[in-house]
């Protein structure tokens, strides 16, 4: 059923009698030729972009759980391109037009909004590297601007512009960056790619790969074994305990991230705010609710929910910034496990073993790739060979010295 | 997270810096033939389990000694903490 403007007007003349699941729920067949673990972000766009650009036939999405229910459905939401290093502007780059144009493609109002995100500076030092940081961005063909603090109070009064020790001096903003509906991302991504013919089987956990000499034939999952030709796995936090079934080791390490929201208020942010003293971000959700976040509680861990000392200095950077906050009530907060890679950035690349593909390590900035790493994930599964917008997200990158490490801090997973 | 310090009793991990998996420990031989391997799998490979983990944590705001923490990174359970000095020592290095 293809929405429009025309079908909802019927539905509200009908009672809304006529609106289907959104997707099916198939029994998996025995054999597919395409086999992508993990019904996140990627593993759904990458299925979207195989049936309708690479004109896959024959592919499966294998979720553990219900889709969405990873870090997919777990994030603050931000989407931007705001990257130096040539290998991410590219990508980011494309990662942002498939934004622009994602609702028409999937024909699902993902709530993309281009609010802009504006990151502030409160000395000199700060000043100067947003300039270079913009200056970058600008000359790969990217959208970077200085604003002064007039400019910045007259868009967001209520900050604290005073602050003894972090007064804010200026600011920079990525007017094309901003927020998409994350929920929505992943549903429409799921309709798209199943009105195209794509299963989607949910609560089937994928337990280990069915490897003949040298050659991956399929998966052993807990609703039995299926056969692929190619598999291709993107499970974000669970990516070393998966691919270590497949006998490889990753340059990853798992940590959790939280965020919060809080009460839904009045219009109060119009875009996105990052602290450039402290670990804080803030954006205000079409429902009114601040949703904000800060660092990685910094050591391994597979639990979905963190600890009580990173929620206090993330308050403690919000209030320092947006002292008004104190007033409104903090609803919830949670966790998603990261896939922190050594370098900060991500893989999609073939492995060792034929017909074996991994898509991972997003840290914690993956969900502005996902329309980008699904589209280079299919090109990868589909047609072998990387995008041209991917190709320097190889795995041997660590073991050649090639990496990517935006942040300039080495191997130390929980500080990129 | 409250970690045993086997020399100070129970610390805040909030006075600690985390450093990752305690196999940091055993350095490569720079001289082995096959060390420009062995320093790669050092240097960016981890077995990053879900369980049973033994990881480094620094005391910088205390005595500024470092631990080997064995830690379970699904409940955040501490099941053990040694020194790591000891822990080095332990498997034959000098220091
Ligand atoms: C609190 C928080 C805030 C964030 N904020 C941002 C942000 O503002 N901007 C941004 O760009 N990014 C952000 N991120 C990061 C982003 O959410 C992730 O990088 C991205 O969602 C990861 O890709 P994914 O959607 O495919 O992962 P997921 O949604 O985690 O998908 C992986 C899926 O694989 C499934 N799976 C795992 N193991 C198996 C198995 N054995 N068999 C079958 N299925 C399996 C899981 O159940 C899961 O559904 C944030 C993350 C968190 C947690």
């Amino acid at each position: 059923m293809k929405y429009s403007g025309f079908r909802v007007i019927r539905e509200a003349l009908t009672g809304h009698r006529g609106w289907g699941p959104a997707w099916r729920d198939p029994e998996p067949k025995d054999q597919y030729d395409i086999i992508v673990v993990g019904g996140g972000g990627h593993g759904l766009a990458t299925a979207h972009y195989l049936s309708s650009v690479y004109r896959e036939l024959s592919v499966v999405v294998l979720e553990k759980s219900w889709i969405g229910s990873g870090n997919v459905g777990r994030n603050t939401t931000l989407v931007r391109s705001n990257y130096m290093l040539a290998e991410n502007t590219k990508f980011y780059g494309m990662s942002l037009k498939l934004w622009e144009n994602l609702e028409q493609d999937l024909n699902y109002n993902a709530m993309v909004s281009q609010r802009g995100i504006l990151a502030l500076h409160h000395d000199d030092g700060g000043r100067d590297a947003q300039l270079r940081l913009a200056n970058t961005m600008r000359m790969a063909g990217g959208d970077g601007e200085m604003l002064d603090v007039d400019q910045i109070r007259k868009l967001y009064p209520g900050l604290d512009f005073n602050n003894p020790l972090f007064p804010i001096t200026g600011g920079f903003i990525h007017r094309r960056g901003g927020t998409a509906r994350h929920d929505a991302v992943t549903w429409g991504y799921a309709r798209a790619a199943d009105r195209r013919g794509v299963d989607i089987i949910q609560n089937c956990e994928v337990t280990g790969f069915r490897i003949e000499n040298g050659k991956c034939i399929g998966v052993e999952t807990t609703r039995g074994f299926i056969g692929g030709k190619k598999t291709g796995v993107a499970v974000a936090g669970r990516s070393s305990q998966l691919m270590a079934k497949a006998g490889l080791r990753l340059p990853i390490e798992s940590h959790v991230l939280q965020a919060f929201v809080t009460e839904g208020l009045k219009p109060l942010l119009p875009g996105v705010v990052t602290y450039g003293a402290g670990h804080f971000y803030i954006s205000q959700s079409d429902k009114g609710g601040l949703v904000f976040g800060g660092d990685l509680d910094a050591y391994n861990s597979y639990a979905q929910r963190g600890n009580i000392a990173v929620l206090d200095s993330v308050l403690e950077g919000g209030l320092s910034l947006l002292p008004i906050m104190s007033r409104a009530r903090l609803l919830r907060s949670w966790g998603g496990i990261m896939d922190m890679s050594m370098d900060g950035s991500p893989i999609i690349d073939k492995t060792h073993i034929d017909g074996l593909y991994f898509n991972g390590g997003w840290c914690y900035g993956g969900f502005k790739a996902t329309p980008a790493s699904g589209m280079c994930f299919a090109h990868l599964l589909s047609t072998d060979q990387p995008h041209e917008n991917a190709a320097g997200f190889r795995l041997d990158r660590f073991r050649r010295g090639y990496v990517i490490d935006e942040n300039g801090v080495g191997p130390t997973p929980n500080l990129h | 997270m409250l970690i045993n310090h086997p020399l100070l009793g129970p610390r805040d991990a909030q006075e600690f810096i985390y450093l990752g998996d305690a196999r940091l420990i055993d350095r490569p031989d720079w001289q082995a033939a096959d060390a420009q391997e062995q320093f790669f799998e050092y240097t960016y490979l981890r077995d990053n389990p879900a369980g049973e983990h033994k990881e480094l944590w620094f005391h910088e705001y205390g005595d500024r000694s470092w631990l080997v923490v064995t830690r379970n990174t699904v409940t955040h359970e501490i099941t053990h903490v040694e020194l790591a000095s000891e822990a080095a020592r332990a498997r034959g290095r000098s220091k």
